[in-house]
């Protein structure tokens, strides 16, 4: 099965500025053998989303967002509204419908 | 596979506390964020009932959760405080101007009155106008040096007992990293006290000292409170992005540290032979300094006089700086004199009484180009500004020399910097802690407003 994937992506607490300041946005990802045909997986996670983030939607400054494989420490992820560290982190499998949320922490008042 | 609250409310856990580990859902989350908050303000005694407190407030998350905070708290544990926002208006364009549009909406929200204080009225000069004097590099120090007294001043015309600041767990364990990093023992001392004040200052409250950024946060996110997050339109300090990232880092690995370097900045101790700056009132401003000027008027004199950079750096070196200026002034008017009287054909008189300002008088009376000079050691904050600034203009040689001169000692005062620091360095008095907005920031930098930002963005 190759159904795509229907999600919602949003930012706040200043990521959203490093994303052309767009909160929200509703994205429709390809089938996972499609995008990265050499990944050993079958279904998407946060670690293939980060990467897809990455390469579709990052503007500026990557090292802000991203280090290695995860998002930098200091910016805080919810997935479906509960924190990502209750789900897995990087090994959540996205499901139809999810909404992730990516806020920094990092920024001053 | 929801995870269950650990509170064994029934709910699914939303979050998982850095603090302690624990799963827990939203309303078990708000009590023990909450709860928290209370147990530091009455475990330290922060407020009397009665007492009239500014909230420093800069529209960032923090001094927007303490706002919405302390307000709950005060209703429903009946503290009798009087709530108020205090808001410093650096004259940053396209940042602190946004910024407090989201305060004015805090005072509409939590119905709390709102003063704004601007850098232009209390100092002559707005950020912006700093920053087009002295370059981009350093900006920090004036604005946190400025703004933690600004905070003294606001507070002392609204009449309040404290300032609370939203100081969290994680900028007071940076600050803690910062101090050792740069050998501060005077700040490493009392920048994790929940309570700071000396005499004749207005005392300064933390009450989310133990709280994790993380946790603030998510309860404005739980909580759907509006705050304010941008980068500072100027460059941000490396020195303490690195200490941030740092800490992230390890929080990310092992969120304890927080508590465990807050706990280690607060049971450490200070060996006698150590000395420790005294502090004191400044001699011109009269608020709280450990100097005898302190960091607040040697920046402005600086920027009055055209030498913006004077107090960048260790307080010995502002001296000499100043010595040097000062020496400078009277010898030229030494020998401004001399050719006055020479070209008046009058005996030279006695120069030795020459060093203050009595040339005004004679130079007046003889119609010299140069104009009056104010060299008086103590002179003048803003008072003869027009006149220094004739003076500097029409002295260009000794400014050169004096920039130059200054240069050097740039310098050589970065390499000295780490081995001065901790006994000597007592230049920041306005500083004891830094960090946010709202209020706080050590001496050069600024956390808050622009601190991690651009490294953390």
């Amino acid at each position: 099965m190759t159904e795509s994937l229907n999600i919602s992506i949003q930012f706040g607490g200043g990521a959203e500025l490093l994303f052309d300041k767009i909160k929200k946005r509703e994205v429709d990802l390809p089938a996972l053998k499609k995008y990265l045909p050499d990944c050993q997986r079958e279904k998407w996670t946060i670690r293939e989303l980060l990467l897809w983030i990455k390469e579709n939607l990052l503007r500026e400054r990557e090292e802000l967002f991203l280090q290695g494989d995860s998002v930098r420490p200091g910016i805080l992820v919810l997935i479906n509204d509960a924190d990502w560290e209750l789900c897995g982190e990087l090994d959540y499998e996205l499901q139809n419908r999810d909404t992730i949320m990516f806020i920094s922490t990092l920024h001053g008042g | 596979m929801p995870v269950p609250c650990r509170g064994g409310c029934g709910n699914n856990a939303v979050l998982k506390r850095p603090k302690t580990g624990d799963a827990l859902c939203k309303d078990c989350f708000f009590w023990a964020f909450e709860t928290e908050i209370h147990y530091t303000i009455t475990k330290a005694e922060l407020f009397n009932k009665g007492d009239s407190v500014a909230i420093g407030a800069s529209g960032g998350k923090d001094s927007t959760v303490l706002a919405y905070v302390l307000k709950t708290l005060n209703q429903r544990f009946n503290y009798g405080l009087n709530l108020m926002l205090l808001s410093i208006d650096e004259g940053i364009t396209g940042y602190r101007d946004d910024s407090l549009e989201t305060v004015k909406q805090n005072r509409d929200d939590y119905e709390m009155p709102l003063k704004i204080l601007s850098y232009k009225d209390l100092y002559g000069w707005t950020m912006d106008e700093i920053v087009a004097q002295i370059g981009r590099k350093n900006n920090c120090t004036f604005c946190g040096v400025f703004r933690r007294q600004a905070l003294d001043r606001g507070a002392a015309m609204l009449g309040v007992k404290c300032i609370a600041t939203g100081h969290n767990a994680d900028d007071i364990a940076e600050t803690v990293l910062m101090n050792v990093l740069r050998g501060d023992i005077a700040r490493l001392k009392r920048c994790t006290a929940v309570a700071t004040g000396s005499e004749g200052s207005i005392p300064r409250v933390k009450p989310l000292k133990y709280t994790y950024e993380k946790e603030i946060v998510m309860y404005a996110h739980y909580k759907k409170l509006v705050y304010f997050s941008t980068e500072c339109v100027f460059a941000p300090n490396a020195y303490r992005g690195h200490a941030r990232a740092l800490l992230k880092d390890l929080e990310k690995i092992r969120p304890a540290c927080i508590m465990d370097i807050i706990y280690s900045g607060e049971t450490m101790s200070v060996k006698e032979q150590v000395s420790l700056p005294m502090q004191r009132i400044c001699s011109r401003c009269k608020f709280v300094s450990s100097q005898e000027v302190c960091k607040a008027c040697v920046l402005l004199e600086g920027l009055n006089k055209g030498l913006p950079k004077l107090g960048i750096g260790k307080s010995s070196k502002a001296k000499r700086m100043l010595e040097e200026y000062h020496a400078k002034q009277a010898q030229n008017e030494t020998v401004l004199e001399d050719v006055v009287h020479y070209l008046n054909d009058t005996s030279i008189s006695d120069d030795k009484g020459n060093k203050n300002c009595r040339s005004k008088k004679d130079s007046n009376k003889e119609n010299t180009s140069n104009g009056e000079t104010c060299s008086k050691n103590n002179c003048c904050g803003g008072g003869c500004r027009s006149k220094t600034n004739v003076d500097v203009a029409t002295s260009n040689k000794k400014l050169d020399m004096l920039l130059e001169q200054y240069g050097l000692d740039d310098n050589s005062d970065e390499k000295n910097a780490t081995k001065e620091n901790g006994v000597t360095d007592t230049a920041s008095d306005h500083s004891e802690d830094e960090t946010p907005f709202n209020g706080q920031e050590e001496d050069d930098t600024c956390s808050a407003a622009c601190g991690g930002i651009s490294i953390g963005f």
